[in-house]
């Protein structure tokens, strides 16, 4: 079922794989149940995003892809996530190679209290490089990959904490980037964020999804029409409506999502 | 009229002026307590001038002016109230018996202020008052008069302070490592089997080797302390009284009524500097504090390298691994529960595990041959340190927990996210971000410390060290010995001292002093505190 070719939302003779695949998803907290039954394929090189009302679950749905709901006591899971035809939630999964694998962006931009340079390090540090020249190398790809370094490439040794709200939100992508992950989670990257700034980081969006997957949540309509090939409508923990986003912003299937997409509902 | 009232009280201005009431409360009795004892305490510095009074009856008393208070009806119940009375410090103890006495008012015929009247501070009977009569070499005669005297005096009080530092020197360090080489092959000797003589032998030799060595220097001490004591001056004192004493028993000459203010002020700062670096003396009521602050200061570094290590491993485990839940929570309450529970309680424990429990079975495991003179199982600033850090731990474990909840999830997540383990997490982004609170609870703990006293006099503190827990010999850092420490000094100087009135301002000192160490050693920490604070400051969002 997996890596079965789909057509591009672009192209339709361009054939492209399915880099994960969500079956038949159920997600508690504790006893609350969060998400009902997702069933959803993510294309591999493309943006893939997640819309509805907070509290929806799209979130959640999010921290599912890493397994950082694991760390909430009392979190479940129930179905399949695959990644790559890998069972996420395989117990033979090393959770953090997976993590590796799956990089991810969140909210607030959350830099660590070091230097710039150190953060783009950070990751890679942990995993086992300890060469200078190398680590120099993997910070300035990062940061070059994040559109971040021109503006920094100066005070790399600065601390993170002197860069402002975009630029630090474009330093956590260059700390994701910089273990060279498939796949790049963004829980709504710019949501604290001046329309300069989101301009900028959704162009990165467009030079990302060359080399990985990007799934984004978002509560920004526009935004989500703007960058994303693939959208998600989810309403109360569950898909109302999957499918290409040129296709859902026109002409929806669902009534619901046309309400809440024009505004009338959410 | 009630109705503006109850408009005032609406106001809520009552509320702010009872909270400005409560705040100007705290520091007047905080700062009128810290001057207080800066008065006292720094005053004792100041050398005063020497006053000549004569009585009604033709006696004379010579001394230094010390106070004066109004005589109580208890003492003399026929007095018209009003009346005052004089303290003076007139030394010579060795003479009178006592170092101060209380003249009345109405017995005062005349003071002066001989500028001729030398203050001579001794290492035996306290200060003395007089003027020089004769100084003698031996037998024979030297300097006649009280100004050829005083001119001749000081040469000689140079050479024997100098003399005296030898002798000293001699003693401490030289004898001390002969004694510890024979004390060392005289142990190793009990430790081996009788089988092998050859070896016992061998060590036999090495100890009447090192006797002969301790001979030769007691030869040495001998000359030494002839020399030392080969000058001797006759003093004369108010009343015409004579006193021979040696030279060396004297360590300072001063004629502070000719002294200027300059010079005063210079005095003053020897003084200060003679008290914070040299031992006591004469029972702790003069000399220094120099060990007890270096008790002090060694045994806080070490219950602090205790303590937090400790303290922060089961901050760490409550707060980050164990499950929270009722368990965790009793822990949690007992543990601040701990803090509560009086000091005395925990020297009691430490006296009964750290010292006969842990001390008495690492005696039998590591040190069978001294037996059964105790070397751990006795008290020790290894174990008072252990019996504070005990005292102390549940400050550390509650302010690092606080400084652990500080620290945002975001920064947890975006390390898990980037593919750490929670070790890692932890070690490279929690705990250096929870830094700050935990030097917070660092510093509370040495403040609790510093000025713990209770505990303390059951594991280890003693009215007078015979040496330093740090010096020179091997290991260097003795961890068994006995120390002194600044708290226990002010209740012993104060309380168990023979000679009350000389030791008062010896009391304010130390006290003086304790506020000053704990002060820096909190200054210290917060300066650190502070850096680290701008180094982890939270994100710009």
């Amino acid at each position: 079922m997996q890596n079965a070719p789909r057509q591009s939302p672009e192209d339709d003779s361009k054939v492209h794989t399915v880099k994960l695949t969500l079956n038949q998803v159920n997600f508690f907290y504790g006893d609350r149940q969060a998400l009902f039954n997702i069933d959803i394929e993510i294309v591999k090189n493309q943006v893939t995003s997640f819309i509805g009302p907070s509290g929806c679950g799209k979130s959640t749905l999010l921290r599912c892809l890493n397994r950082l709901n694991d760390l909430i006591e009392g979190a479940r899971l129930e179905g399949r996530m695959m990644l790559d035809g890998m069972d996420i939630y395989s117990p033979d999964v090393d959770i953090t190679d997976l993590r590796k694998r799956v990089g991810m962006v969140f909210q607030k931009s959350n830099p660590f209290p070091k230097s710039i340079y150190e953060n783009v390090a950070y990751g890679p540090r942990l995993h086992g490089i300890k060469n200078r020249g190398q680590l120099d190398q993997i910070v300035e790809e990062g940061l070059k990959g994040a559109g971040l370094w021109e503006e920094v490439k100066d005070r790399l040794q600065a601390s993170a904490f002197g860069l402002s709200g975009g630029q630090q939100q474009r330093l956590c992508i260059a700390r994701a980037l910089a273990v060279k992950p498939d796949v790049l989670l963004m829980d709504e990257p710019c949501s604290a964020l001046d329309p300069v700034a989101t301009a900028k980081i959704e162009e990165l969006l467009f030079s990302l999804k060359q080399d990985l997957t990007v799934v984004i949540v978002t509560h920004n309509m526009q935004q989500a029409a703007r960058v994303s090939d693939w959208t998600a409508f989810m309403y109360l923990g569950e898909i109302v409506e999957f499918g290409l986003t040129k296709q859902i912003f026109t002409t929806p299937a669902k009534k619901q999502t046309d309400d809440y997409i024009t505004g009338r509902f959410g | 009229m009630r109705a503006p009232f109850k408009k005032f009280l609406a106001s809520g201005n009552v509320f702010i002026w009872g909270c400005a009431a409560g705040v100007s409360i705290s520091l007047l009795m905080v700062f009128g307590l810290l001057l207080l004892i800066m008065i006292n305490g720094l005053g004792y510095f100041w050398t005063s001038n020497i006053i000549e009074i004569t009585l009604k009856d033709g006696q004379r008393v010579m001394g230094q002016l010390a106070g004066r208070e109004v005589i109580p009806r208890s003492v003399t119940p026929d007095r018209p109230e009003g009346k005052g009375r004089l303290r003076v410090k007139i030394g010579n103890r060795d003479i009178y018996g006592l170092d101060f006495k209380w003249v009345n008012d109405d017995q005062v015929v005349s003071q002066t202020y001989p500028t001729d009247v030398a203050l001579l501070e001794r290492r035996e009977w306290g200060n003395m008052y007089a003027r020089i009569k004769t100084i003698y070499k031996g037998e024979t005669v030297l300097v006649e008069g009280n100004d050829g005297g005083w001119i001749a005096l000081a040469p000689l009080i140079d050479a024997a302070n100098e003399l005296h530092q030898q002798i000293d020197r001699i003693e401490k360090i030289e004898i001390g490592s002969i004694n510890a080489d024979i004390e060392k092959a005289r142990l190793k000797i009990r430790t081996l089997d009788t089988k092998e003589s050859g070896h016992i032998d061998n060590l036999n030799a090495q100890i009447a080797s090192a006797e002969s060595r301790y001979q030769e220097k007691t030869v040495e001490l001998d000359a030494l302390r002839a020399q030392f004591n080969e000058y001797s001056v006759v003093m004369l004192d108010a009343n015409g009284r004579e006193k021979q004493i040696p030279v060396g028993q004297i360590i300072r000459a001063l004629r502070p009524n000719e002294m200027g203010l300059f010079h005063k002020s210079w005095i003053y700062l020897t003084n200060v500097w003679s008290v914070l670096s040299t031992e006591p003396r004469e029972a702790n009521t003069e000399g220094g504090i120099f060990p007890a602050i270096f008790g002090t200061v060694m045994m806080v570094i070490v219950m602090s390298l205790v303590v937090v290590p400790f303290g922060v491993l089961a901050a760490l485990y409550l707060r980050e691994y164990a499950r929270q839940g009722t368990m965790v929570r009793l822990v949690r309450i007992a543990v601040n529960n701990l803090a509560g529970v009086p000091s005395i309680v925990f020297g009691v424990f430490g006296l009964g595990f750290f010292i006969y429990a842990v001390g008495g079975t690492l005696d039998t495991l590591f040190f069978p041959e001294r037996l059964p003179a105790p070397t751990f199982g006795t008290g020790g600033i290894l174990w008072a340190s252990f019996t504070l850090a005990l005292l102390t731990v549940p400050v550390v474990i509650v302010s690092t927990e606080e400084g652990l909840a500080a620290v945002p999830r975001e920064f947890r997540e975006g390390s898990l996210a980037l593919g750490a383990t929670k070790l890692e997490t932890m070690l490279k982004v929690v705990i250096p971000s929870a830094l700050p609170g935990i030097l917070t609870g660092l510093i509370l703990a040495m403040a609790r410390a510093a000025g713990e006293v209770a505990p303390l006099m059951l594991t280890g503190v003693v009215k007078l060290a015979p040496s330093l827990p740090v010096d020179s010999s091997w290991p260097f850092f003795h961890f068994d010995r006995k120390f002194m420490h600044l708290g226990f000094h002010i209740y012993d100087v104060g309380f168990q001292s023979p000679n009350v009135e000389a030791a008062k301002p010896m009391v304010y000192i130390t006290t003086l002093v304790l506020i000053t160490v704990v002060i820096l050693l909190n200054f210290t920490a917060i300066v650190l505190r502070n850096h680290l604070r701008k180094k982890y400051a939270g994100s710009v969002l």
